[in-house]
């Protein structure tokens, strides 16, 4: 009898211990609805030193609430915590470190902390155990970054527990999944509680408590562009775009990264692409936010389907009234989830087109640059060709490589990069500045967003170079160095060899596509401003404040 | 603020005079027009210093791909090579 209750407890130590943990925090506790008052003692009892936790911070919604009264507790109970998180994006998140409270971190993004970030690494406040791709993370949280507690943000909640997370679900059923079913701790911060939710996107038995916030969730309108700000540039790298790439494979289902550059390209399919007659026949299948500046192709007919990581502020009334086109609840508001966005976008698009900070002559691309340690959204899962693929389509069999009867395709994975950022800033470099970081700030290898050789096609103002047709290295570097511009890498450029090149396809100029440089104008966007969206829109879009200049 | 000038004999002369462009961060203006003389003049003021050669290497491309002649006038806020490029096409555009 005694060897059955030793051998129990050598094998349930979590759920002892999560038992232990919750019993600590039951004065706060009235059913599953903790005391905001309180947080921060909760906190301080529940999270032991050394813990690993999982501050939800996505690249939209963020538990803000939770996050500030984390930064507050007493870093003599709680220290040396193991954050993971795919978006270490608040200034609070990097109190942490400062104030020893956190002490190692495994992420995926930092892009508005990552000087703060660069600095405490230099300092040696911060351990980075690796910077990740999301799917890789959401992975590890499955395997050996599992959470011993969570900490997430939801709309709202009922009695039970049962969380409501309207369009930006995104990382939560990832992350509450992983802690919960391995007796990890889940504590859900909440706009408010109410009787009934519209719909149940994470259910009670996976929550451990609710706590409702100070105010609403922190949340960022990262994929709104003001199409005002799209210059003829833009326009003519998304006309040599369509034709070059979308036409020329038969492009249906693909993802569009954030910028200025595929923002373009979504504005002018109802009008240059609907002068090619491509309506139905490329861009009718998405993994992609919902991106305002997508709006005049959805009303006129372009896009059958969209998936997304993550909502968008503004998006919420128009993307109910066209539920045919989104993933709805019965509610009627948009389900996002990265984790199931990301894998689409690995597996089941046809393409990845994205921009870059710099790219170097092999088309290996970072956005690291000097003094910075940024890191990656979803650009490295979706910018590389899966492996793991067998299903066929008209895009992927279209760079089809192998004979003898064993034929693969491939994905399309294109960078669209201006050859300057600013006027002496080349985007087209000699060496990464990632290059350089190797054995620094907690880099075992070169953060590289996209590998080279999973780059298929760099398009630039100057032309389109299709790598995937190049014959060895020195074509493919001849090829990027033909569309490269006056960057040091453009400047390589020999007339006779950029001819060889054209002349078999590898390179092409916008007259070989058949797109007049002259043009490209403003004129070409459905939208000229987010008040034509507003209109294309039948005033179902409400862009944020700061969006609106009427 | 800079001045660079570039010149050029012969070529086809422009027939009317073009101007676009605006006076704007990240922009420029053009002014394109039949030359004085023989020959291709540009003149360029720009805000941004420091950065000739990679003037001189877009002009000189635009230079390389039309045998033009006239007197281009830019004045220049911080635009990239790519739109100082384009630019230039469409004031040529225009000017023909």
């Amino acid at each position: 009898m005694m060897a059955m209750l030793a051998l129990e407890g050598r094998w349930n130590t979590r759920a002892a211990g999560k038992a232990q943990r919750l019993a600590s925090i039951a004065f706060a506790l009235t059913g599953k609805v903790l005391d905001g008052e309180r947080i921060v003692e909760v906190l301080e009892r529940l999270i032991r030193p050394g813990d690993r936790v999982c501050l939800e911070g996505n690249n939209q919604k963020q538990a803000d609430f939770l996050s500030r009264n984390l930064a507050a507790v007493d870093p003599e109970r709680v220290h040396d915590m193991h954050l993971v998180l795919s978006v270490l994006g608040r200034p609070e998140h990097v109190d942490l470190f400062e104030r020893g409270i956190a002490r190692k971190v495994d992420f995926s993004f930092s892009g508005p902390q990552s000087l703060r970030l660069a600095q405490l690494v230099e300092d040696g406040r911060v351990e980075i155990g690796a910077i990740h791709t999301y799917l890789e993370l959401f992975g590890r949280y499955f395997i050996d970054l599992t959470p011993n507690v969570a900490l997430v943000a939801a709309d709202a909640a009922d009695a039970a527990g049962n969380l409501y997370t309207g369009a930006n679900t995104e990382e939560t059923p990832a992350i509450v999944e992983a802690t919960a079913f391995r007796n990890g701790i889940v504590i859900a911060q909440v706009n408010e509680t109410t009787g009934e939710l519209p719909r149940v996107d994470i259910p009670g038995s996976w929550v451990d408590a609710v706590v409702v916030a100070d105010r609403p969730y922190a949340i960022e309108p990262l994929f709104t562009r003001d199409p005002a700000e799209i210059d003829d540039v833009a326009i003519l790298m998304a006309m040599l775009a369509i034709r070059g790439v979308y036409e020329s494979h038969r492009v249906r289902r693909l993802n569009h990264g954030i910028g200025f550059d595929t923002a373009a390209i979504e504005l002018i399919l109802p009008t240059f692409g609907e002068s090619l007659g491509l309506r139905g026949e490329i861009c009718t299948h998405w993994a992609l936010n919902p991106h305002p500046t997508l709006i005049p192709a959805i009303e006129s007919g372009w896009v059958e389907s969209i998936h997304s990581f993550g909502g968008e502020l503004g998006m919420e009334r128009y993307i109910a009234a066209r539920s045919d086109v989104f993933f709805t609840g019965p509610d009627g508001s948009l389900r996002s989830n990265r984790a199931f966005a990301q894998m689409a976008g690995l597996y089941a698009t046809d393409l990845f087109i994205g921009s870059t900070l710099q790219l170097d002559r092999d088309a290996n691309s970072s956005t690291a640059t000097r003094g910075r340690i940024a890191g990656f959204g979803g650009a490295p899962n979706m910018g590389s060709d899966p492996h793991g693929r067998r299903h066929a389509s008209d895009a992927w069999l279209a760079l089809a490589r192998g004979d003898d009867g064993i034929a693969r395709g491939r994905k399309l994975v294109v960078q669209l990069v201006e050859t300057f950022r600013a006027s002496g800033v080349p985007t087209i470099v000699e060496r990464l500045d990632a290059a350089g970081m190797v054995g620094k700030a907690g880099f075992a290898i070169a953060p590289v967003m996209i590998y080279g050789d999973d780059v298929t096609h760099v398009v630039t103002e100057e032309g389109v170079a299709y790598l995937y047709r190049a014959e060895n290295v020195d074509d493919r570097r001849a090829a990027l160095a033909a569309i490269a511009g006056v960057t040091p890498v453009g400047m390589e450029r020999r007339q006779e060899r950029t001819a060889a090149l054209r002349a078999v396809g590898v390179v092409a100029y916008p007259q070989d596509l058949g797109v007049r440089r002259g043009d490209a104008r403003r004129s070409l966007l459905a939208a000229s401003s987010m008040a034509d969206l507003v209109r294309w829109s039948d005033d179902l879009y409400d862009p944020p404040a700061r969006f609106r200049s009427w | 603020m800079q001045r660079i000038v570039l010149e050029r004999a012969g070529g086809t002369p422009v027939t009317k005079r073009a101007h676009l462009g605006a006076v704007a961060s990240g922009n420029l203006e053009v002014l394109c027009e039949p030359p004085a003389g023989d020959g291709a003049t540009i003149v360029v003021s720009t805000s941004v210093d420091g950065y000739e050669p990679v003037w001189r290497a877009t002009l000189e491309r635009f230079l390389e791909q039309h045998f033009i002649a006239a007197a281009i006038e830019i004045n220049d806020f911080g635009a990239t090579p790519a739109m100082v490029s384009l630019r230039l096409e469409q004031a040529l555009e225009l000017a023909r």
